[in-house]
């Protein structure tokens, strides 16, 4: 019942470029706008070298200086055009290309919340990141740049090359052919540049996790004097990268120079039969200065058509990895018909309830019959492994069972509102997750509009009084990007946002198992208030949260071994006692 | 009471201190300066090389745009006069082997400088991680690995774009700059000095961009930070974000920041959409009023119409590279920005550092550990006043107490994370600071409550404890500790890639397999700070078991919340604002009437 990922073949790269549009339609306007705008300015950069022709042909050779000075005019009025037109088009980029990526980094953002945890776990955040910051910049450079200028282009090319064929069609002609060489390599270049890049890329995101590895597990390497050896394992990792660059820099120097070379070279073919063509009056002097300006003019933009076309390239295949995300379909959504409840008594049936891997062959739960009654509380205990967590997270349907059903008061629970479900339902997790916000918002995540009181109240619960000790209170940022706190801290904190809804059904995933004995057993105190009145499953590993539970319930193997009360289970369940009784055999060998 | 506005939700955080102004002054901080000139030391030689090729580059660029105005000025008179083509001939052959030189010459310094720049990357990788890894525990804690590892990829990225990007061309750029206008005079005075009338201006313009790209780049980049963290928080905390049903107002907050970015990006692209079209219009004015004046020039005599062409040739070889300009400024701001950050961490000095001598603790160490008058605080907190203990070799020894006690604090000064403030820790009667890493942490292993496991397979994890050690004595590690049958139980068995941290573990499995490291390491001191907490009861047990023969010939410090745990100790330390209170066999502290047997009692309530 989980997302599998797009199919990959499913849209070519050009296809997914294509899908696009509709990201595009509304800068259309704007587009051609810019577009025309290119095409003007080259046109105006194109007639200055004709200009100069008549200014050498005309006044220069025949001493007319009053028709001079307009001609320059024209040429300095062009040029000035020119630059107003690249001024007008880049103005307009800034709106329309980055208007479209916000657009669509909102839709990746919103539609990657919408799906499972099941995806999250299969997809490294770091290549969804890079999907909705570098993958988008490449759509965007394409979109704003590549697609312009591959029109103008291409229209400079053939405009230009058709005026030196006119100017002097021997001449035209070889510079015409002698372009070839320069688009083959570009072309070719851009082959090898965009390999040697990915297998950098590759190798940097290598040596980024020996990086992360030598820092999150500085106290492991300390604690075992292992510097050599992790100096040793980022070495090789440096090493690659810097062959694989130094490869990338011979790649480059050869480009470059061979791309100064042909037109140059062309030049100097260009100045022998130019020049010979002047002394036998088939050319003027004003039109090989023309010819040769023109041609300087032709090198951009057949140089450009390399690049557009491995942006093209890179931002067809940046289409195709952001389709394969918004193409994944969140599979645990709201059914059409699916009931709006506000409250509830909270009776949490599990009703032959299992659950199996995709792909996988044996369920990790299966068969699961458990009735929790309306403020009832039930611990469920098994050894590390067995499915507890995994059942936990089917309430707040953070899963979906694969076999039998879940009810809450008699509704399937994926027959209720999503919404309506998990306002019901509130978690604590194993792992308590905060976030790089006030301690306020980390609270009252799921309660936007609790107030002062509300707050004070789960955090005395929680025995989170701390809390009046950080530097800004409530207004504390905290998390990776503020102040960091503790194990236990933090946990606490994942209880207080837990019970502060007051949830008819709380899910508490060992929720206290960072925690002093002293701290533990106070917040134990408090939380027997709260458990009175909700329906709880609670996790635990430890026998002294077990005092809380009404029943206890032993998973094992992927399914409901005993339920009933600690003593009775302590009494008549070996495999129960085995997993809960603190007694050691060592200490009783004593 | 309506939900709090968008923009309350980050809260109030202490300021960052390695915050440092970006731009050119960053690289004129005297350590930057120091940095820069040690790693360029090596290659003095190579860059006097590489002067002598960028002035012959330039020297050959220059001569072809001459020679094309002299062929037209030379020669086409002769031919037009019938007395041949050689002059021609002679002037092309010229062109062609400027054209070779100039390409040979810049491939050459394009390898070099390519080179160079990736040693400069190469080695100052490698001095960063060094640095890092030598620096105490205490400093990783108080910069925080995300700061450890965003110096050592983003801003080494930033360096690494530049150099790799570009710094070769810039310098091209700037270089052609100053020989054409150099060439321009030569060529012809009055006509050099209105195309270079325009530089002032071009100087201006450059300056008002410098200066306000500056900020628009900083905010950028303080923009799609927050765009980033906000993104990858969301997706590592996607269970609690959907079982809060926090997703609609995530989307409101990430809508904000992704708002706020796009204006960032648009103002630092719309100085672009200034700067490069004005550089552009100066260009071109400039060319017009030089073909302006130059035509009267040549129609008075003054200057042939070979002349005017080179010129018009070099006008654009002048302003382009100009334009391109505004391009590497981003690149070179963060990559000074970057340089000057990680001269500061270089700077920073190690607080535990490795003795210039050290001494040779031979090879049978018995493992007695020993604080004579032990005092150690955390800034302005005095956690260890004063601390005598002589623990003698092969004994385990208890810590207890309450939290901030003092406990942890002696764990970690007998694994040396940190020096005492006064007095000495020794090991066999050898003061821990004059052991070197490796011998010290082969004698004395610490496993702690967090057991980090790096990616890779559960057997290279556990072999973290002794490299190189064959499979067989692994297993036997793992087995020992009562790790082997879930180790077996996983797809790969032992090759089973654990994940980035382990990620594919739970917290007890991890605890497992690091035990199973610390037994494979054999030290003869073995520190257990809470090391058992994550374990249920049955793995605690195999634990406990496996504890009681690993620790039997060895010296044993442990420290856990749970006293079931402590009950295999010999001796159990009771401390209180870090001095021993109690201290005995745990059954004789048991049976009398102080701290531990209130404790023990209160933990057997516990139990039910």
């Amino acid at each position: 019942m989980t997302t599998l990922p797009a199919d990959r073949s499913a849209h070519s790269p050009l296809a997914s470029l294509w899908r696009l549009r509709s990201y595009v339609r509304p800068y259309a306007g704007q587009l051609v706008t810019m577009l025309v705008a290119a095409l003007l300015g080259v046109g105006a950069s194109i007639v200055v070298p004709l200009v100069t022709k008549t200014v050498v042909d005309g006044p220069v050779a025949h001493g007319q200086r009053d028709r001079l000075v307009p001609l320059a005019l024209l040429a300095l009025a062009l040029g000035m055009t020119e630059g107003v037109l690249i001024f007008i088009r880049r103005w307009i980029q800034t709106t329309a290309t980055l208007g479209m990526e916000k657009r669509m980094r909102d839709d990746i953002y919103a539609h990657l919340q919408s799906l499972p945890p099941a995806f999250h776990d299969r997809w490294q955040s770091g290549q969804l990141l890079s999907r909705a910051t570098a993958d988008l910049s490449a759509v965007r450079r394409f979109v704003g740049f590549g697609l312009v200028f591959l029109v103008v282009n291409v229209a400079t090319f053939a405009t230009v090359i058709a005026l030196l064929v006119r100017l002097d069609p021997l001449l035209g002609g070889i510079v015409a052919l002698s372009l070839i060489p320069v688009i083959v390599v570009c072309a070719r270049f851009e082959r090898g540049y965009s390999v040697v890049s990915r297998r950098v890329q590759d190798q940097t995101g290598d040596l980024a996790t020996s990086i992360e590895e030598s820092a999150t597990g500085i106290r492991v390497i300390k604690a075992f004097g292992r510097r050599r050896l992790m100096a040793e394992a980022f070495e090789t990792g440096a090493r690659e990268v810097y062959d694989t660059q130094l490869a990338k820099v011979r790649l480059r120097a050869t480009f470059w120079a061979l791309l100064d070379l042909v037109p140059n070279a062309t030049l100097g073919i260009v100045l022998l039969l130019g020049a010979l063509a002047v002394g036998q009056h088939r050319l003027t002097l004003g039109g090989l200065v023309a010819f040769i300006t023109l041609v300087l003019q032709l090198i951009w933009p057949v140089e450009a058509l390399g690049f557009i076309l491995a942006s093209g390239q890179e931002a067809a295949t940046a289409a195709q990895r952001i389709y394969e995300v918004l193409d994944s379909r969140p599979e645990i959504v709201d059914r059409p018909d699916a009931r709006v409840v506000d409250d509830s008594p909270g009776c949490l049936r599990f009703e032959a309830a299992g659950f199996t891997y995709p792909g996988g062959r044996r369920p990790v739960l299966q068969d699961i019959n458990l009735t929790i009654a309306p403020g009832e509380t039930v611990a469920l205990v098994g050894a590390t492994g067995s499915g507890k967590t995994t059942m936990a997270g089917l309430v707040p349907r953070l899963t979906d069972v694969t076999a039998g059903r879940i009810t809450l008061d008699g509704v399937d629970i994926r027959d209720l509102r999503l919404t309506s479900l998990r306002r019901l339902v509130a978690t604590a997790f194993e792992e308590p997750i905060l976030f790089s916000a006030s301690v306020r918002e980390n609270v009252t995540l799921g309660t936007p509009d609790a107030t002062d009181a509300d707050i004070a109240a789960a955090l005395s619960l929680a025995q989170a009084a701390f809390v009046d000790e950080l530097p800004w209170g409530l207004d504390t940022r905290i998390g990776e990007q503020g102040l960091s706190l503790s194990g236990g801290q933090r946990q606490r904190l994942a209880l207080a946002r837990a019970v502060i809804g007051r949830p008819r059904v709380l899910i508490l995933d060992d929720p206290l198992s960072a925690l002093d004995v002293t701290t533990e057993s106070l917040v134990e105190k408090a939380l027997a208030r709260v458990l009175a009145d909700s329906t709880a499953l609670l996790v635990v590993h430890r026998p002294s949260t077990i005092a809380l539970a009404d029943r206890v319930a032993l998973l094992q193997g992927g399914t409901l071994a005993a339920i009933g009360t600690h003593s009775e289970l302590m009494a008549d369940v070996p495999a129960y006692r085995a997993i809960l009784s603190q007694e050691s055999e060592e200490v009783q060998s004593r | 009471m309506s939900a709090p506005p968008v923009e309350s939700w980050r809260g109030v955080a202490a300021e960052r201190r390695d915050d440092v102004s970006t731009g050119v002054s960053a690289l004129l901080r005297r350590r930057t300066r120091t940095l820069l000139s040690s790693l360029l030391r090596p290659h003095r030689r190579s860059m006097w090389l590489l002067v002598a090729l960028i002035v012959l580059q330039n020297l050959a660029a220059l001569a072809g745009p001459w020679l094309i105005g002299l062929g037209i000025d030379r020669g086409i008179p002769p031919i037009l006069h019938h007395q041949g083509a050689g002059t021609l001939w002679l002037i092309v052959a010229g062109f062609a082997v400027a054209t070779v030189v100039q390409t040979l010459a810049q491939r050459a310094f394009l390898v070099l400088t390519g080179r160079i720049g990736q040693d400069f990357v190469l080695e100052l990788r490698r001095r960063v991680f060094a640095h890092f890894q030598r620096l105490s525990t205490a400093f990783h804690e108080d910069y925080t690995s995300g700061r450890v590892i965003s110096r050592q990829t983003s801003d080494m990225d930033a360096i690494s774009e530049l150099v790799e990007e570009g710094i070769d061309e810039l310098v091209i750029a700037v270089l052609s700059v100053l020989t054409i206008g150099v060439a321009m005079l030569l060529l012809d005075v009055p006509l050099a000095l209105v195309a270079l009338s325009s530089f002032p201006l071009l100087l201006w313009l450059s300056a008002w961009f410098r200066k306000r790209s500056a900020v628009a780049y900083r905010r950028t980049r303080e923009a799609v930070a927050l765009v980033i963290v906000h993104f990858v928080e969301t997706l590592a905390g996607i269970r609690a974000v959907q079982a809060f049903r926090r997703e609609p107002r995530n989307f409101a907050i990430f809508d904000d920041l992704n708002t706020r970015y796009r204006d960032a990006t648009r103002r630092s692209f719309r100085l672009i959409a200034i700067y490069a079209p004005g550089m552009k219009l100066i260009g071109n004015a400039t060319i017009g009023l030089v073909l302006l004046y130059g035509g009267f020039r040549a129609l008075d005599g003054d200057i042939r119409v070979g002349v005017l062409t080179t010129f018009l040739l070099y006008l654009r070889r002048f302003f382009d590279p100009l334009q391109d300009l505004s391009q590497f400024y981003n690149a070179f701001q963060s990559a000074s920005a970057a340089l000057e950050k990680l001269a500061g961490v270089l700077e920073e000095p190690p607080s535990v550092p490795e003795p210039a001598r050290p001494h040779p603790l031979g090879s049978s160490i018995r493992g007695a550990v020993a604080f004579a008058g032990v005092t150690f605080g955390y800034r302005d907190r005095l956690v260890l006043p004063r601390l005598d203990l002589v623990i003698p070799a092969g004994q385990t020894v208890a810590l207890v107490g309450p939290t901030g006690a003092g406990k942890t604090t002696i764990a970690r000064l007998v694994g040396r994370f940190y020096d005492p403030d006064a007095g000495a820790v020794s090991l066999d009667g050898v003061n821990l600071r004059e052991l070197d890493d490796e011998t010290l942490h082969r004698a004395i292993v610490t496993v702690t409550q967090e057991s980090f496991l790096f990616s890779g397979s559960v057997a290279g994890n556990i072999a973290f404890g002794r490299p190189g050690v064959d499979r067989s004595r692994i297993e036997e590690a793992a087995e020992a500790i009562g790790a082997h049958e879930f180790i077996s139980a996983l797809p790969a068995g032992y090759d089973t890639d654990v994940r980035k941290r382990g990620g594919r573990l739970s917290a007890g499995q991890r605890q497992l397999v690091s035990f199973a490291r610390a037994f494979l390491a054999d030290p003869a001191v073995l520190v257990l700070d809470e090391a058992t907490s994550s374990l249920d009861v049955p793995s605690e047990r195999l634990v406990q078991r496996a504890l009681r023969t690993i620790l039997a010939d060895r010296t044993a410090l442990i420290i856990a919340h749970r006293l079931s745990t402590v009950e295999i100790a010999d001796r159990v330390l009771v401390l209180e604002d870090g001095r021993v209170v109690e201290d005995g066999p745990p059954a004789e502290l048991i049976g009398g009437y102080g701290r531990y047997a209130a404790m023990h009692r209160q933990w057997m309530e516990s139990l039910v």
